[in-house]
């Protein structure tokens, strides 16, 4: 089989999602450079693939997709029998509840965290406090009611690892990496459920593989 | 069988998204008002329903739910799975991208829209139309790739209905009781899609039930 094309910057929280889900199900995948700082994305090549011109997009034979949480269902879904079962084989509303939490409660604040702290100063720039403090406050808020749910749930739907877990692992590894990682780590159930997803072999070959800078000598 | 519990009041558009495809189900459910200007959302009873203290929440015998498109997916897949198209993996993965699209192109560049012209006014505040014309903006540019998209089918995710048309619904009713309705105008496939579900009883009876009283 051809391995899946994905579409993207190696280094894009919402690329490193989909990253993560293609490694817990095994797959072969390649990434397919789209430079943003180029305006690649704008370009009409990517805009067939993505009309809304934004990475990621997948390419799996004759099927293209985009959105990365729809590029994470598919995955699930048509490859349900290779590694991990992200989904379970009857659909769980709990799951489609803590899916939609994840994009609406968590994404919101985390990325404009993640992208002020880690991608202003890889280009250059240097974070905007006031971004910055804001975001803060409000994933604080957000995590609580994770921390309440996780002294509940080893995983988000319940006992098992799914795709759920899985779409927060980017935004959970880029945040532990920056001075507001306390954010996850002051609490003690969110810490374990961090901790658990970044031990999973899938997780770490998907982790291993980002080309981030090395940090800065002490 | 006790019939389905909405939490919430219909002029929210997380909550009337869900009297949509409630509607659209022909399911049994009734609409439990929570009031806001008591801080009945934020009461430990409520909390109980839905942790981040919002509407909608929702209830189907000893199932909780919350999240506007995690409780319409619940109820299509209950009383009217033809919506997801689950057993056919090309139809439901388009359908699981419209429905994303929906969320965070249509809808999100709708919210700040609705928010500076319906939702600020009715609190004493004014109408930031510095905010409203951004937005406007770049709904323009979703409707483009959606004018494309209708062009050549009946549908956002093929040429059968599924939620991630009826996702639309309660945000683009909203929109027409702003002054900014006409931005349809310029897109006659959209028009078309849009006055084709408006035409629908459940969308009707939505329409219906967001009117403010008189």
């Amino acid at each position: 089989m051809a391995p899946l094309k994905l579409y993207g910057m190696p280094l894009s929280p919402n690329v490193v999602r989909v990253a993560t889900v293609l490694n817990e199900k095994g797959l072969d995948f390649e990434i397919i450079p789209v430079d943003l700082t180029t305006g690649a994305h704008k370009q009409p090549d990517f805009l067939a693939l993505n009309p809304f011109g934004q990475i990621p997009a997948l390419v799996d034979g004759d099927e293209v997709l985009y959105e990365s949480r729809a590029i994470n269902r598919y995955i699930a879904t048509k490859y349900a029998s290779s590694g991990a079962a992200l989904l379970p084989a009857t659909p769980s509303a709990k799951l489609e509840v803590w899916l939609e939490v994840e994009s609406h409660h968590f994404y919101p604040n985390a990325s404009p965290l993640v992208f002020q702290l880690v991608f202003r100063p890889l280009f250059g720039g240097s974070p905007d406090p006031v971004v910055v403090d804001k975001h803060a406050h409000e994933l604080a808020k957000v995590l609580d009611v994770y921390e309440a749910h996780l002294a509940q749930n080893k995983y988000l739907a319940g006992d098992q690892f799914t795709l759920a877990d899985a779409n927060h692992a980017s935004y959970l590894l880029y945040l532990t990496k920056t001075p507001k990682a306390g954010l996850v780590n002051d609490r003690p159930h969110v810490k374990a459920w961090w901790e658990d997803i970044a031990a999973r072999p899938a997780f770490q070959k998907t982790a291993a593989a980002l080309p981030l800078p090395p940090p800065p000598s002490a | 069988m006790a019939p389905m519990k909405l939490y919430g009041a219909t002029v929210s558009w997380n909550v009337t998204r869900c009297v949509v495809a409630l509607e659209e189900a022909g399911a049994e459910y009734q609409i439990v008002p929570i009031d806001f200007a008591t801080a009945e959302h934020k009461s430990p009873d409520h909390l109980a329903r839905n942790p981040f203290g919002q509407v909608p929440a929702f209830q189907d015998g000893d199932l909780h739910l919350w999240e506007s498109r995690a409780i319409c997916k619940y109820v299509a897949r209950k009383h009217k799975p033809d919506l997801l198209r689950e057993g056919n993996l090309k139809e439901s993965a388009m359908m699981e991208v419209c429905l994303e699209v929906e969320a965070n192109q249509y809808t999100a560049a709708l919210n700040p829209i609705l928010y500076q012209c319906l939702v600020s006014p009715m609190f004493g505040g004014t109408t930031d139309q510095k905010v409203v014309e951004e937005n406007l903006e770049k709904l323009k540019k979703v409707l483009e790739v959606y004018e494309a998209r209708l062009a050549k089918h009946k549908y956002l995710a093929g040429d059968f209905l599924s939620l991630a048309d009826l996702n639309h619904v309660s945000v683009t009713l909203c929109l027409l009781a702003t002054p900014h309705a006409s931005v349809f105008d310029a897109y006659p496939h959209v028009k078309a899609w849009w006055d084709g579900l408006m035409a629908r009883p459940s969308v009707q009876k939505v329409a219906a039930l967001m009117k403010p009283s008189a």
